[in-house]
């Protein structure tokens, strides 16, 4: 069963952002790998890239299909979480704790049109 | 609206993943691909392939119809030999790939992609015209399991019942005395092959075995292995049987397609088409140009006389990032060249792998190409499209 972590904010497409401070962490929920199944590629962007809230920034492949991953929030990444290229299974180990891009927040009134744990526990169940 | 197998009930009480495929909803998964792509190439795994479709050719002219639609040389066969081959258009493309097993004396039963049952079936009575011969079109009877993998040949023979050992690669038998098969839905009740006629009242046992079992040594995963042909009833009591033994691990259509993958076995719809011959595919040991006639003969005597304009090829990639079907082929001066047809990150061999239609002057092994993944260009090389060696018996 998945898991889910109270905190974060939600986007319908399974991504989270955790805050702290003027950075946010992105990365997939525990649903979201439960739902791909192994992940065997974690293609991410490159630090000083923008990233801009409803457009992909990359994608997580599980062994049967590409997912693009959307980000949530718009911002400059700052840093990429390396040891996905070689443990992409992290992500199935441990989604919370294995965020995918750390960036700088440009718009932080952004983080208000997504869900709260409980909205998207919700938006998971339909 | 999708059709269901006589095994879907049994596909949702075990928490598959389900997803149409083909017009059938189908198991992708039941756990997870990689558990069940080892399973097979380590142990046993059981497919529910009932969506595939076949069809029955009887009737004095039987030989020379199958000879006429099929690129395999079917002419004087020993009754149980099975040929893999395809259907062509005139023009050489592929209408489906198939198995065509020589069930008797113009006998034939062949077994088709249930994502093409329905244009197969009008095709091929469409060349019926002038042939003596009587088509069946037996897809609702059938349900079909595919037992794969190492320990295969153990887990028919003492979980089934079914004696298979002394079957040799690409031949098949009947267990049980044929019965006339009946007419749509499934049949009714218990019957003991005891009673049903000339074989030992030993074999599939509680099978409820009431009309003909096929069973083959073929499959699609590149391990040695048997596909069972039989009624619905005989299905869901060989599944359990094999569920219920803990020696085979049910496996879904995620791992039938990386399984034959590895092993270089084309798709229809990926690696063939209306526009990828067998030539194409580099399937010409399938395609017999001595023949004296066939659908498609010309156009592929001249591909294969005179190159074919593209070709099916295998590339391996120096990055782990994974080309998938539709993705495009890139010469090193970046310009389009091609496809990718089918691609994963290969389980067995831990690289990500494709195969590729090219135009024909880039499919030399050793060739440097790129594939465009997204927004990134990864290079690669042109090599045999076969990723990981068959293990077959033979």
């Amino acid at each position: 069963m998945a898991t889910f972590e109270s905190g974060l904010r939600y986007s319908e497409s399974h991504e989270y952002v955790r805050v702290e401070g003027e950075f946010g962490y992105i990365g997939i929920s525990d649903y979201a790998q439960h739902a791909l199944g192994n992940v065997v590629y974690v293609d991410m962007p490159e630090v000083d890239d923008e990233v801009t809230a409803g457009e992909e920034f990359g994608a997580v492949e599980s062994v049967k299909a590409a997912s693009d991953l959307i980000a949530p929030v718009s911002g400059t990444v700052v840093e990429v979480n390396e040891a996905l290229e070689d443990e992409p299974e992290l992500l199935n180990k441990d989604a919370f704790a294995n965020w995918i891009i750390k960036v700088q927040l440009s718009d932080p009134a952004e983080l208000d049109n997504l869900m709260d744990v409980e909205a998207y526990k919700a938006h998971c169940e339909n | 609206m999708e059709k269901k197998t006589c095994l879907y009930d049994r596909h949702v009480a075990l928490g598959a993943l389900m997803s149409p495929f083909g017009g059938f909803i189908m198991p992708i998964q039941y756990t997870n691909i990689t558990d069940e792509h080892n399973a097979v190439r380590q142990h046993c795994g059981v497919f529910d392939v009932s969506h595939m479709g076949e069809v029955r050719i009887t009737g004095p002219e039987a030989e020379r119809y199958v000879q006429h639609i099929f690129t395999n040389d079917v002419a004087g066969a020993p009754v149980g030999q099975i040929y893999y081959g395809m259907m062509c258009y005139p023009n050489g493309g592929t209408v489906d790939d198939l198995l065509v097993y020589k069930m008797g004396d113009n006998d034939f039963f062949l077994v088709i992609n249930a994502a093409n049952i329905d244009k197969d079936v009008e095709w091929m009575q469409q060349q019926m015209q002038g042939f003596d011969i009587r088509f069946e079109h037996q897809s609702d009877y059938y349900g079909q399991l595919a037992v794969q993998g190492p320990e295969a040949e153990a887990v028919v023979e003492e979980v089934l019942g079914l004696p298979c050992k002394e079957l040799k690669f690409y031949t098949a038998k009947v267990v049980a005395h044929p019965q006339p098969l009946p007419k749509g839905g499934e049949s009714q009740g218990d019957v003991d092959i005891a009673s049903s006629g000339k074989e030992s009242p030993s074999l599939g046992e509680g099978l409820g075995v009431g009309s003909s079992i096929i069973i083959s040594r073929t499959g699609y995963t590149g391990e040695d292995g048997f596909e069972i042909y039989g009624s619905h009833e005989f299905t869901q009591k060989a599944w359990d049987k094999l569920l219920e033994s803990g020696r085979c691990k049910p496996c879904g259509l995620g791992c039938r397609d990386t399984l034959r993958f590895e092993v270089g076995l084309p798709l229809y719809g990926d690696e063939l088409s209306a526009d990828i011959t067998p030539v194409m595919a580099g399937l010409s040991i399938f395609v017999k140009l001595d023949k004296e006639e066939f659908i498609g003969k010309e156009a592929l005597a001249e591909q294969k006389a005179n190159g074919a304009p593209a070709r099916i090829i295998g590339i391996e990639l120096a990055d782990k990032a994974i080309p998938r079907h539709g993705y495009p082929v890139l010469n090193e001066a970046g310009e389009q060249v091609g496809e990718v047809t089918t691609g994963y990150h290969c389980l067995s061999v831990d690289k990500s792998v494709c195969m590729a239609l090219v135009k024909t002057e880039f499919a030399k092994l050793g060739t440097p190409l790129q594939v465009q993944i997204r927004k990134k260009v990864f290079p690669g090389t042109v090599v045999k499209k076969q990723f990981y060696n068959k293990s077959y018996k033979k």
